[in-house]
């Protein structure tokens, strides 16, 4: 039935978006400390953001109102499978959240250095716990005969989840720096660019090393690729996005570069989805379960149906808010914190 | 296996109930921001734009405070109730998923317009924005409302393989149960966020300072906070115990303390329930009433805590006192604001310091008498997590030990306490600084 891939389209449209969206936030999360030599540079930095990382942040929780609806028991197998880590990962979106809302509310240098170590510290560690998280999903976890499992952290952090992690810390980093070099003037700019043009090597080396590591840890990853070659598209978005974003950098056209690492983003993690299909949560080899994929862990077909009802009319309002907020944001960044 | 049910449930109690102290009031201020935004346009008068500017900078910590602690509710689906999502995910997941896309998207993406665009976009943009912030807090409030409320009256679907299909969208959303409990949620939302206007704006008159911020505040606060007082005791208030009544009677026998099953019951207005005696000690009844609140009829027949079995009651004290002091509450905010209204209506509240007192004081009692009705609603539909589908016990995750969600919820109880601690000061800084602020 139709109505499983398309929620499984949805579901992969979601985290993308989330990982575009609240991605460039993240990174300049983790950067700002670096980038900015100072309490009002860093400040600036964080302006940058401040008007839109909350409603980034939605995407998250609305790709997991997606999961919930649509594939319950995904959600209640990894949410309850990876509970520490998730834990964690609640803690860490807690203090980031407090970190840049509270900031600025008071002018003391002790103050705006405190959170801004919080604030780059939680970033940093959300950027790498989310590339893990995704490293464990395609390399998949032990799953009993009910689909259940219990992730310690031992498990979670084997070699190629924790390969996924430094990839996804380098990959925001350098599209937040494209972020930032594009919203910014003055000393920062220069900074965030030449960020810009190191990253982008750095990030191409752990990307080159993990499609590597794929093929050895799912040697099946391929599958799906030699069955529907159209289907190379999306590593090839993702490539030409790199390429674009090398060519626009050179050209100092810096918001040609953030689209470039946007595209990026996008066509990795859709390369990514397109390899797991049908599965959600594989199965590691020994497992007593096949792995949960798109039927077997899926809502009833009614419910599946209600929703996307309700999915389809909620993101043509979504797309009016985001393409008309953008637009009032554009343009480099002022000072909005007073 | 028990241990680890209790750890969970205090989590999830223990995390709802912070998290709910900032949602209750940005409900509320939300609107009352609109509502100054559009006074300032209509009267064309700046002393409307201050306020909104001032109360929007409370509006922001708050709404930051309830976004971070609200992401762990949802999470906490999945980690500590993973029996629960699958069973009823395929229902409950539509509201909340509406919430993201309806309504939070909306509140977060114009919050940003509002806060940081007042010199960047034209004034009735920004009008717009602080309309859509305050329609999406309360549209946000609904979904959550409607998620709650097919817990506890569960409609429009099917059980499939032993777990529940969603089999209309219009049954789930017009659930009759939500129809009386939503407007009262709003109610108690709209009273917190006039009363902490109302008591940071008598605070302002009694210290002298700001005084037209003050007086502003204080007139605003009282006026709507006497209209929502009054509506959460009648219609919202007695017509959504008709449908306690109607649909889980148990409940309402626990929040009367009502043991024996009578016809012509009498309402307590005190007393103390006796689970051993199985009586309520020293009551002061008003005979008849009770029947004739929940049925609209003095003989009415109310069944009894003795005639339901041990296992499908509640704790029954913890949901009487919570009840009793939901109602008592919500009957003194009547008092203290009609007495203020009245002082206003006659042009000496400004200058009473005796009742401005009072109106400062009163501040955090909005917030007991809303988290008192959600334990009245929560506690008392127990020992169910969906009301006569699953039980809470049936709902915890397997593979999660109780010392797992013990440590965590340590974990939570650190960060929100200084998550409140920050709170509490940034409130007080920003009222101490006043709209001296924001004219930069």
């Amino acid at each position: 039935m139709v109505i499983h891939e398309l929620w499984f389209v949805v579901l992969a449209f979601m985290l993308t978006g989330y990982a575009v969206l609240d991605g460039f936030d993240l990174g300049v999360g983790a950067l700002h400390l670096f980038v900015g030599r100072n309490a009002s540079e860093r400040g600036r930095a964080i302006d940058t953001i401040g008007p839109v990382w909350n409603g980034n942040e939605v995407w998250l929780l609305a790709a997991g109102g997606s999961m919930v609806v649509a594939f319950p028991a995904v959600y209640a197998a990894s949410f309850s499978g990876f509970y520490l880590a998730l834990m964690v990962v609640l803690w860490l979106l807690l203090l980031r959240g407090i970190s840049i809302e509270f900031r600025h509310q008071v002018d003391s240098p002790l103050w705006h250095e405190v959170w801004d170590v919080v604030f780059c510290g939680a970033s940093a560690l959300l950027a790498v716990l989310f590339g893990v998280a995704v490293g464990n999903v395609l390399r998949g976890v032990p799953l009993d005969a009910r689909g259940e499992f219990q992730g310690s952290f031992a498990l979670m952090l084997n070699p190629f989840a924790v390969l996924g992690g430094v990839l996804s810390l380098a990959t925001l980093s350098l599209h937040g720096a494209a972020w930032l070099a594009h919203k910014t003037d003055g000393q920062l700019q220069p900074r965030a660019r030449r960020l810009v043009g190191w990253m982008w090597w750095v990030v191409l080396a752990l990307l080159a090393a993990m499609v590597a590591a794929s093929f050895v840890v799912r040697p099946d990853f391929t599958t799906n690729f030699t069955r529907w070659p159209v289907l190379l598209a999306f590593p090839l978005i993702g490539l030409g996005g790199a390429a674009y974003l090398r060519r626009a950098w050179a050209r100092h056209d810096n918001r040609g570069a953030f689209l470039g690492s946007a595209t990026l983003i996008a066509g990795t993690l859709a390369s990514a989805a397109a390899g797991l299909f049908p599965h959600l949560l594989p199965a590691l080899p020994g497992s007593s379960h096949p792995g949960l994929d798109i039927y077997n862990a899926s809502s009833p077909a009614g419910s599946m149906r209600i929703a996307l009802g309700i999915y389809l009319f909620g993101m043509t309002l979504v797309t009016v808010y985001l393409v008309n907020i953008y637009r009032i944001w554009k343009g480099k960044s002022q000072q909005y914190y007073i | 296996m028990t241990d680890a049910i209790y750890a969970a449930r205090f989590q999830f109690a223990f995390t709802i109930m912070f998290h709910y102290l900032f949602p209750v009031l940005t409900m509320g201020l939300g609107v009352l921001i609109a509502v100054l935004k559009t006074l300032q346009i209509v009267k064309a008068r700046d002393e409307y734009g201050d306020a909104a500017r001032f109360w929007a900078r409370i509006f922001a910590i708050t709404f930051a405070a309830g976004v971070v602690t609200g992401i762990p509710m949802e999470f906490q689906f999945g980690t500590n109730w993973a029996r629960f999502s699958r069973y009823a995910g395929p229902v409950v997941g539509q509201t909340l998923f509406m919430e993201g896309v309806f309504a939070f998207f909306a509140e977060s993406a114009f919050l940003g317009v509002f806060l940081f665009g007042e010199r960047r976009v034209n004034p009735l943009l920004h009008w717009l924005a602080a309309v859509m912030v305050g329609l999406g807090a309360v549209v946000s409030g609904y979904f959550i409302v409607a998620t709650n409320a097919w817990m506890q009256n569960p409609v429009g679907y099917q059980i499939v393989n032993g777990r529940a299909e969603l089999t209309s969208l219009w049954a789930l959303l017009g659930n009759p149960y939500v129809r009386w409990m939503y407007p009262h949620v709003i109610s108690g939302s709209m009273i917190t966020g006039s009363m902490v206007m109302a008591g940071v704006g008598s605070y302002y008159l009694l210290s002298r300072r700001e005084p037209e911020l003050g007086r502003l505040s204080v007139r605003l606060g009282v006026t709507t906070g006497l209209i929502f007082a009054l509506v959460s005791l009648f219609p919202t208030g007695s017509l959504h115990g008709e449908n306690v009544a109607r649909y889980q009677p148990v409940k309402m026998a626990a929040m009367e303390g009502v043991f024996e099953t009578q016809e012509g019951a009498p309402l307590a207005i005190i007393g103390m329930p006796d689970t051993e005696r199985r009586e309520l000690l020293d009551p002061i009844f008003v005979p008849k009433m009770l029947s004739y609140l929940a049925y609209g009829d003095f003989r009415a027949k109310v069944v009894g805590l003795n005639d339901i079995p041990d296992d499908r009651q509640p704790p029954v004290e913890l949901v009487y006192y919570a009840y009793h002091i939901m109602v008592g509450l919500g009957t003194i905010f009547i008092a203290v604001l009609g007495v203020a209204a009245l002082l206003l209506w006659r042009g000496t509240l400004f200058t009473n310091r005796l009742w401005l007192w009072v109106l400062m004081l009163a501040m955090p009692f909005p917030y007991v008498a809303n988290h008192a009705g959600w334990i009245v609603g929560e506690v008392g539909r127990q020992p169910w997590v969906v009301y006569g589908l699953q039980r809470t016990a049936e709902a915890t995750s397997t593979n999660v030990s109780g010392g797992m969600t013990v440590f965590t919820l340590l974990g939570f109880m650190g960060l929100y306490l200084l998550l409140g601690l920050l709170y509490v000061f940034l409130f007080l800084k920003i009222v101490h600084q006043g709209s001296r602020h924001g004219h930069a």
